[in-house]
């Protein structure tokens, strides 16, 4: 349990002072140096593999109370089809009281995805798992006045992350504190910034 | 037939090289496999000419090895046609959303030249309703509709098809990305259609108007196979089984709900109708207590699939080991080592079997122990894909003492580098035994901790090894040339996250022409490498995936640079035009 906390903390304190160095997407994929989270990750899951029975339970009780860290996990492993892994997490969560699923949609993207709002601590965790759905397609882009926009790097497209509320209307993710975004969303759908200008001016201007 | 020339009465018989063309095409039809025609049309002109003449049925493994016009071509009466296109990595969420794979270039081909075309099956690719308007449009006899892990279409290109293939028999959709229209595509299926023997619309997320599709079943007499999606709940089951007793594969809907005894009872008749009934599939959110309403069908089962079922406990095993003539089962880890234990000793016809992980980020349920136990009393068992936490080299070595039958040996131990649990040494022995004892072995995915050792082995004793699959294993170049240089059947080399460089890759260069396809990713490639490649190899495509962050473009990188992702096939097409910017053809 311990060492799933360790993990979420560390994230958040590092994605306050979001960076666009620290978010620079590189295709190579983990294993390799740049991630401190992981590499602590897997030592500590090497030291499991050696003592299995008891601290496997222990590991597996863990991972499975703790949300998701999406940095720590391995791109496309265990190699199960995306397709699997999301008709899973529905079934985990709608049997679980806590779950809340959404669809993404992306503009342009001919298809949607789900994730589970409740899987995530905060906005930061959950464009992180946006970035992670795409398949690291983007990168993630603060401004000043604490706007987020994910930026698909390919070819610079900045897309607005947006959600429909309760009452129907669209509204900027990011205005609201997280546990009331976690309930009135209905919905998410990463808007082009070009359209996103109409949208309800933020709360905080 | 060969002696036609020495027959005394009558004319003289031709020689038979120069019998007509149809009576080669008759002789064709009697060839089991494509690979076997392919060789017959290697034979001669003549042969050459009849076969492909003759030829109805056609599997393109990789959509970008020709040309669809060339294969239009080449083979001009094709009734059943099936394209492959993203490589099986794509899967797994390594190949980037734009990568290519479309369908439209094969079906306005096909629109033009294939126009009797009766049957298509598209996996891995990208199927628009663009597309599925244009199936419904230009063949007036299609019968069957095949997508296997596709995107790109919604519910308005199911309307399409259903409401313009007259003649449509199957509509079979397994794990595709629908998008909801919310379109009542079933009700596009006209009052006069009958003819349906196959529906399975299970991966659509979206609601179904319940009373047209019973409307449906009830008039489509011949369905065999009717595969639900979720939004169906377990009342309705009921009362379409009961509209539907001829099925013979059915895939359940929502099976959870509170228990009620008038439901359970409901379903209990309602199965109880279904004679015929051989493969089940489904039972998302099985709830335990609805699992003996199932319980006259066991036995006469040869397939069930319950890996999107979370039931666990018991009541599975207790399902489970009353079908006594199970043939092949899919079922997640959550059944465990005891209940494998009891699959072992009740299913012992099983000759395929599958166990997903319910935990995709934990380390895994099971251990070798099921595993065993099914290899020891399951005789027909050829078939295994098998996700667990740990394993040994005993394990394995007494596994494939058991079973030198498999013909297909998946294993994935869920953390990567994982040694023999007992010994802490890799897993080479235990995996060189199952290359050296399954002699047939066709498909082998390999994981845990492994040395270049084990390389040394497949290369040298997997004759007929076709697929191979491998993760985080190999400490040097040697690894990938043993594969390379022996493995004499190989057709798909996927590795991700290996030792492996461009020496190797170079050395055996040859030997990929001989094969589909290799992916590589995360290993140690230079781009200098796959430039000597494209310029040695030109019938193979050489495609690099760049890191997205790179603006350059490839010509003015260094022969230094490391190379993310390789993708490599044989083509007699050219380079494909369809690369998204983060593609480049070497």
């Amino acid at each position: 349990m311990s060492v799933e906390t360790e993990r979420s903390s560390t994230e958040s304190s590092a994605a306050s002072s979001l960076d666009f160095e620290d978010t620079a997407l590189t295709l190579r994929l983990p294993g390799s140096v740049s991630e401190p989270d992981r590499k602590r990750a897997s030592s500590d899951a090497d030291a499991d593999a050696e003592d299995a029975d008891q601290s496997t339970l222990a590991t597996t009780a863990a991972s499975s109370d703790a949300p998701p860290a999406p940095k720590a996990r391995v791109v496309g492993w265990p190699p199960v089809r995306s397709f699997r892994k999301n008709a899973l997490a529905d079934v985990a969560g709608s049997s679980k009281a806590a779950a809340k699923f959404v669809k993404v949609a992306v503009d342009g993207a001919p298809y949607l995805r789900k994730v589970d709002l409740e899987a995530y601590a905060g906005y930061d965790q959950l464009l992180r798992a946006l970035q992670d759905k795409f398949f690291s397609h983007f990168t993630i882009r603060k401004f000043a006045d604490d706007e987020m926009k994910l930026v698909d790097a390919v070819n610079g497209t900045e897309y607005v992350p947006t959600y429909e509320d309760k009452d129907g209307d669209w509204m900027l993710v990011g205005d609201v504190p997280w546990k009331m975004f976690v309930e009135t969303c209905q919905r998410l759908r990463l808007m082009k910034s070009s359209e996103a200008v109409n949208l309800a001016p933020r709360a905080a201007q | 037939m060969g002696r036609g020339g020495s027959r005394a009465t009558g004319a003289a018989a031709p020689p038979w090289h120069a019998l007509p063309d149809e009576v080669w095409e008759h002789a064709f039809s009697f060839l089991p496999t494509a690979a076997d025609r392919g060789a017959a049309a290697g034979a001669c002109s003549s042969w050459l000419r009849a076969e492909r003449r003759s030829r109805h049925h056609l599997a393109v493994a990789n959509c970008y090895a020709a040309a669809p016009r060339d294969a239009i071509e080449r083979f001009p009466a094709v009734r059943a046609a099936e394209v492959k296109g993203k490589p099986h990595f794509a899967d797994f969420g390594l190949v980037p959303p734009a990568w290519g794979g479309a369908a439209a270039p094969w079906i306005a081909a096909a629109a033009d030249g294939w126009p009797l075309l009766e049957e298509l099956s598209f996996k891995r690719m990208v199927v628009t309703d663009e597309c599925l308007e244009m199936i419904a449009a230009s063949f007036r006899n299609f019968q069957v509709l095949r997508l296997v892990s596709c995107d790109g279409f919604s519910t308005a290109g199911l309307a399409a098809i259903a409401a313009g293939c007259r003649q449509l028999r199957e509509l079979d959709l397994q794990e595709n990305e629908i998008e909801d229209c919310s379109i009542h595509w079933l009700s596009l299926f006209p009052e006069s259609f009958t003819s349906l023997v196959t529906l399975n619309f299970s991966c659509l997320d979206g609601e179904v108007n319940i009373t047209v599709l019973e409307r449906l079943v009830t008039r489509c007499r011949n369905l065999k196979t009717l595969k639900l999606n979720n939004a169906i709940p377990l009342d309705k089951l009921a009362s379409l089984l009961q509209k539907a007793p001829q099925l013979v594969e059915l895939g359940t809907g929502k099976f959870s709900a509170d228990y009620h005894p008038d439901l359970f009872a409901k379903l209990e008749v309602a199965f109880g109708g279904c004679k015929s009934l051989r493969k089940l599939s489904g039972a998302w959110d099985a709830v335990p207590d609805y699992l003996p309403a199932f319980y006259c069908v066991c036995d006469g089962l040869t397939s069930l699939n319950l890996s999107y079922a979370t039931v666990r406990g018991p009541e599975l095993i207790k399902f489970i080991s009353r079908c006594k003539n199970l043939q092949q089962l899919w079922v997640m880890d959550l059944i465990e080592d005891l209940g494998l234990a009891v699959v072992a000793s009740s299913c012992s016809k099983l000759q395929e079997l599958r166990v997903f992980p319910s935990d995709h980020f934990g380390l895994g349920v099971l251990t070798e122990r099921g595993l065993v136990d099914v290899s020891a009393s399951c005789p027909m068992l050829e078939s295994v894909l098998y996700f667990c936490r740990r394993m040994t080299n005993e394990a394995l070595i007494t596994i494939a003492k058991n079973r030198p039958n498999f013909t297909c040996f998946r294993l994935c131990i869920l953390e990567p580098h994982t040694p023999d649990y007992i010994t802490q040494h890799p897993l080479d022995a235990g995996f060189s035994a199952i290359v050296e004892s399954c002699k047939g072995l066709r498909r082998l995915s390999i994981s845990g901790l492994l040395t270049d050792l084990v390389f040394r082995s497949i290369g040298a004793h997997a004759d007929r090894l076709e697929m191979l699959s491998i993760a985080f294993a190999g400490n040097s170049d040697l690894g990938l040339n043993y594969i390379l240089s022996g493995c004499k059947s190989l057709k798909k080399l996927e590795i991700r996250d290996c030792p492996f460089g461009d020496k190797p890759l170079l050395a055996n260069a040859a030997k990929l022409e001989t094969m589909r396809s290799l992916w590589m990713s995360s290993c140690l490639l230079t781009l200098g490498a796959c430039r000597q490649l494209a310029r040695k190899m030109p019938h193979l495509s050489v495609e690099i995936m760049n890191d997205p962050g790179w603006s350059c473009p490839l010509d003015s990188l260094p022969d230094e640079s490391p190379v993310e992702k390789l993708y490599v096939y044989r083509t007699i097409a050219g380079p494909r035009s369809d690369t998204p910017s983060y593609v480049q053809i070497v």
